[in-house]
């Protein structure tokens, strides 16, 4: 049996030793392979005894096992140990930078953003959005507005014309999204719910003025449409948008040729630091005009201004965009440099809505 | 519209503080821009006598004073080389807020010494930058009165800012009557009494207008005042003139300029030694001048009033007079004019000669007519009282009374327009206030309202000066029952959703002017002079734009310049093709410059590089399918406009006869037209031509079909011509079976070894998917078999 144990620990041994596969199957081939140290021992059984059989036998097949148990375990091992050196090869620098995904790198234009804002807002409450052109008529802009020709009121917009055409009409940039009110009330029978956002044009450039800007105007026009109800509008409005739960507003009479009683909105805020906080807050801060529309746009827009009555307003997008946002330059709205609009811009999927709250 | 605090005092009695008065001038419509209160802004200044003034002990500069400022001798330290024994100066003590240093005054140690207060500068007191020395008083300055009070300054000046449809609120009578009916005191505005004139007045006025033109002067109204002195006007008016900016010359001028803000009532005054023979008002005649009191020559024209005599024209009507005939202090009969004018030819003549004055402003806007011969007895009183002499009986050409005007006033238009109801009793006292009459359910309106025309002017004045504080918001009721239906359009949902998945794709939005330069709206198609401005507000912002591209590519350009070149910007916006209101596009465009690719910015270890033309591609592409569009909805075909390079720039389009847009990289040429710098790529799609989505009658997608059978792929590698389009070779695989082939995707281009000269490789995967049962090899050969035909005979390929 001296053999055996020699047998046992020069077989263990050289698997022990196998490093790699290859040097493991051939210690498999040399102890247990058809000519294997192993299977001539168990070759022998068949000349034996039944008795030399039984005892020599059993210590062979235990030997047999147990070598192939040795192999199983260090064939696991090479093959954990290879595949732990993939592993240390394959490694990345996980510090290199990649690109920034466009999702994050993209803005949308705080205008467009309020003008969603905006959107959601009345929206919810029952206005539809309407559009008009740039390019208006003269009568569309003013005189159906009731500013006469040579009206005064006309020189306090800086309108930009076009050349007279063939027929002599003279075109003009809109002054303001109020034609909108006109193509709309001529166009639908009331109850009219609209508000129009777009752009218009002033002839006029300086710290706070740029000769295009933006403005969303709204109409309300049934049987019953009050100065009452008007104030709730507004009120309503700006809680929404400026997402506080109250704010105070003051309205002082003014003037419109195109609404009687007209008045101006103020509302209540604070300034400090550059910062204007809504809602508290001793100064007062204008932000729209607005009005019950007078009998005569009425009249010219074909409604009985003794069946019909309504209000309309209107306000600045980019003034509330920079009241709201912190926005300090008028002039940066329109000049596209990307520190700007990566700083005061706004994420794409950052679309504003009721439910989660405009900005988020 | 300026006016003090006194003057107003003059036409309104009240015990309202200056607050009070400025919080209800807002209140009702009158909005104060500002209020200059130097008694505020002096308070604590008083006037002080210097006992004596000594040198410091410790400094040779500095000047030791003890000050009676009325009360206990106060010990100064005073730097002032000015500072004298028994001087009279301005002090003000510890804890007054100096205006002019921006400081409230702490008591002091200067140089081992006391002091407990100052002399003051004229500039630390914002009267003037000089501060070489204290202000020096005169003798006779009344130690201890505030230095406000002693200087006159105590009168606060109120700025109005005046809204176009209150001509009544250009005088300050007509702001006490606003305060008045408010309840902020009581309207003491005197009527003038008639003037009794002794004699004739010499000079005599004609109205030469045809008919129709009568309404440019309906009335004329002059007199003579005879031996008069003129010299300067006594200090209460030259005071109030020069609180409100005005400077005074001399009596008769200032008795007019007075009367302009006091009534609202512009006057004139000729010299009668310098007006020769009578006085004629007519149009001007071409070709005609006029040196004004501005001491410029206007040229006139015939759409213009003016008033002249034998020698020429005298005055320009309602906006400024003349220099020839102007008064001075030689003036021993002045002529005193009071007229109306028509208020659209006098804007329209203050416009044309750019001439801005106080008159004009009334005018334009429309003085009252029942105060015009009023106006001219006061101005004669005025004169009387501060010249002298013997008023004439007044001559009037014309008439100046309009009739009176009745607007039908049911009460109820106060609660069907306000939604409340304010007490009919006081709205009729606020009416009746402001100088309505009211009669048969009509409101007869005050001659100086021209501004009321209908029902809501007259609730607007009962509401504006009841408060409108008083209006108590009201809920909107909804249009219809739960939640709202939704509102925006086709275009209006491609609009919004076009700029986020624009943003989204990595790119920042821009907004850039709708109007640009003529040359660049040229090169990208318009430039029509319908489009072109008439009066444009800088040359490069002359024509509207034909296409977003400009915008942006001069967008990209600026951000280059300050060291930003690789730009990725869009725009979704307003394109003109015509001045029409139906030629109003919305296009959404994207420019790329530098190394701003699709697939990020910049230089980066992953690889990029310069922008393509295969960036604008993947741009327009994703942006076509956020919109619903499906691929090969849109074709592509090669070659776009003039300002793209033609071989890097397809069309898009649905149809030849619906080109949507275009992509790919600008022409060199463009680029150079545009003045910037390449590379650069860009896209444009008018949104309004992508077709609509087809309406289905439910929300339900279509049911989803998929094969229970493996898809196969198989590689196929076609040799062309170096200018075969891919695109072709996939057409061509697709086409070959439309039922089997479900997909064809180009996976290699190669040039090189292999590959004669002038052909390139194109590999492409194409996949069968098997509908009804696995295909068998030979099915499978004989459909490759088809593709390398089809695509053969298309695009002359061969198999590699």
């Amino acid at each position: 049996m001296t053999d055996l144990s020699t047998l046992r620990d020069e077989t263990l041994a050289a698997i022990a030793a196998a490093n790699d596969e290859a040097a493991l199957e051939a210690a498999r081939v040399a102890a247990l392979g058809k000519k294997g140290t192993i299977s001539a021992l168990l070759a022998t059984l068949g000349k034996m005894t039944p008795d030399e059989r039984r005892s020599a036998g059993a210590a062979i097949n235990a030997l047999k096992d147990e070598a192939t148990g040795a192999l199983a375990a260090r064939r696991a091992a090479l093959k954990a140990l290879a595949l732990d050196a993939r592993l240390k090869r394959e490694a990345l620098d996980m510090s290199l930078p990649l690109r920034r995904a466009a999702i994050d790198a993209g803005r949308i234009h705080p205008i467009s953003q309020v003008f969603d804002e905006i959107v959601a807002i009345f929206a919810d409450m029952g206005f539809s959005i309407a559009e008009g052109p740039d390019i208006e008529s003269d009568d569309y802009n003013f005189t159906k507005l009731n500013f006469p020709p040579g009206h005064p009121a006309r020189e306090m917009h800086d309108t930009f014309f076009f050349a007279p055409d063939a027929s002599g009409e003279r075109k003009l940039l809109r002054t303001h999204t109020s034609p909108v009110q006109v193509r709309t009330m001529l166009a639908q029978k009331p109850p009219i719910r609209i508000v129009c956002p777009g752009r218009t044009y002033r002839c006029d450039a300086d710290q706070t003025h740029t000769p295009m800007f933006h403005q969303v105007e709204g109409l309300v026009i049934d049987k019953s449409a009050t100065l009452a109800h008007l104030k709730w509008v507004l009120e309503e409005f700006c809680k929404a948008f400026f997402e506080v739960p109250k704010v105070g507003m003051r309205f002082r009479p003014s003037f419109f040729p195109f609404t009687s009683p007209s008045m101006e909105v103020d509302i209540q805020c604070r300034r400090s630091g550059g910062e204007i906080r809504f809602g508290e807050g001793e100064d007062w801060l204008e932000i729209l005009g607005c009005g019950m529309v007078h009998a005569n746009v009425l009249k010219n827009c074909g409604l009985d201004p003794d069946v019909y009555q309504g209000y309309a307003w209107g306000m600045g997008i980019d003034r509330i965009a920079m009241l709201k946002y912190g926005l300090p330059d008028l002039r940066d709205f329109f000049d596209a440099d990307l520190r700007w609009i990566d700083h005061y811009g706004f994420k794409p999927l950052d679309a504003p809505t009721l439910a989660g709250g405009l900005s988020g | 519209m300026k006016f003090t605090l006194s003057w107003l005092k003059d036409h309104l009695d009240t015990q309202a503080s200056l607050a009070e008065i400025v919080e209800t001038l807002t209140r009702v419509g009158l909005e104060v821009e500002g209020v200059e209160d130097a008694g505020a802004k002096y308070k604590g200044f008083v006037v002080a006598r210097v006992i004596e003034a000594k040198p410091h002990p410790n400094a040779d500069r500095l000047r030791l004073c003890m000050v009676d400022a009325g009360g206990d001798p106060v010990q100064v330290v005073c730097g002032a080389p000015n500072a004298v024994t028994g001087m009279k100066s301005v002090f003000s003590p510890v804890g007054t807020y100096i205006p002019g240093k921006k400081i409230t005054l702490a008591k002091g140690v200067i140089r081992g010494v006391e002091s407990n207060g100052m002399l003051c500068s004229a500039a630390e007191l914002e009267l003037s930058n000089d501060h070489t020395g204290i202000i020096e008083l005169p003798a006779d300055a009344p130690v201890g009165v505030a230095y406000a009070t002693y200087a006159g300054l105590d009168d606060p000046v109120i700025d109005v800012s005046l809204t176009p449809n209150r001509p009544d609120a250009t005088a300050v009578s007509g702001i006490a009557r606003d305060l008045a009916a408010a309840g902020a005191g009581k309207l003491k505005t005197h009527a003038p009494r008639p003037v009794a004139g002794a004699f004739d007045c010499p000079t005599n006025v004609t109205l030469a207008f045809a008919p129709e033109d009568a309404r440019l002067c309906p009335a004329f109204a002059l007199r003579l005042v005879r031996g008069v002195k003129n010299g300067p006007s006594p200090e209460w008016m030259q005071k109030r003139l020069r609180a409100i900016g005005l400077r005074p010359i001399n009596a008769l001028v200032d008795v007019t300029n007075y009367l302009t803000f006091d009534r609202g009532r512009p006057l004139h005054v000729f010299d009668l030694a310098k007006v020769k023979g009578d006085l004629v008002v007519r149009r001007a005649r071409a070709g005609e001048s006029v040196l004004a009191l501005d001491g410029k020559t206007y040229a006139l024209d015939d759409s213009m009033v003016v008033i002249a005599d034998e020698s020429g024209v005298e005055s320009i009507a309602g906006v400024m007079g003349g220099e020839p005939s102007g008064c001075d202090d030689d003036t021993r009969d002045v002529l005193i004019e009071s007229a109306l004018w028509d208020p659209p030819n006098i804007a329209q003549t203050g416009r044309k000669l750019s001439i801005v004055t106080d008159a004009r402003y009334r005018f334009e806007r429309g003085v009252d007519p029942d105060f015009c011969i009023p106006g001219l007895e006061l101005a004669t009183h005025l004169i009387v009282d501060l010249c002298g002499g013997e008023p004439s009986r007044m001559i009037v050409a014309g008439d100046p009374a309009k009739p009176k005007r009745a607007i039908d006033f049911p009460y109820s238009e106060v609660k069907r327009l306000l939604g409340i109801d304010i007490p009919q009793s006081e709205g009729e006292a606020i009416l009746a206030r402001l100088g309505f009459m009211l009669e048969d359910g009509k409101a007869i309106v005050p001659s100086w309202r021209p501004d009321i025309e209908g029902k809501a002017d007259i609730v607007e004045q009962i509401v504006r000066i009841a408060g409108l504080d008083r209006v108590p918001p009201a809920p909107l009721p909804r249009l219809t029952e739960g939640v709202p239906p939704p509102v925006l359009t086709t275009l209006q949902k491609r609009t919004r959703l076009a700029k986020r998945a624009l943003a989204a794709l990595g790119s920042r939005e821009a907004v850039t002017w709708s109007f640009i330069a003529r040359p660049a709206a040229e090169l990208f198609g318009g430039g029509k002079p319908e489009l072109a401005l008439a009066n444009p507000i800088a040359a490069d912002l002359s024509d509207m734009r034909p296409s977003l591209v400009p915008g942006l590519v001069a967008a990209a350009e600026r951000n280059a310049r300050r060291g930003f070149a690789d730009a990725a910007l869009f725009e979704v916006g307003q394109v003109f093709l015509g001045a029409g209101e139906k030629d109003q596009r919305i296009a959404a465009a994207s420019v790329r410059s530098g190394f701003a690719k699709a697939g990020g910015e910049g230089r980066h270890w992953t690889g990029g590089g310069p922008v393509d033309a295969y960036d604008a591609k993947s741009d327009a592409l994703a942006l076509l399918a956020a919109l619903g569009v499906a691929a090969n909805a849109v074709q592509i075909v090669a070659g776009g406009p003039a300002f793209l390079h033609p071989g890097r720039s397809a069309t898009l389009q649905f149809g030849p006869k619906n080109v949507a847009g275009w992509f790919g990289e600008l022409h060199p040429a463009a680029l150079e037209a545009l003045d910037a710098e390449g590379p650069l790529v860009a896209f444009e799609i008018v949104l309004d031509a992508i077709p609509p989505a087809k309406v289905r009658p439910t929300k339900a997608k279509p049911k989803l079909e998929r094969s229970e059978f493996m898809p196969v792929s198989r590689d196929l590698a076609f040799v062309v011509a170096e200018g075969a389009a891919a695109g072709d070779i996939l057409k061509a695989a697709l086409a070959a079976d439309r039922a089997l082939i479900t997909a064809a995707d180009v996976f290699d281009v190669y040039r090189g070894a292999g590959v004669p000269e002038g052909k390139k490789s194109v590999a492409i995967a194409v996949t069968l998917q098997p509908r009804e049962r696995t295909l068998t090899d030979a099915e499978i050969e004989a459909t490759i078999a088809k593709i390398v035909a089809e695509v053969g005979k298309k695009t002359d390929a061969t198999l590699r």
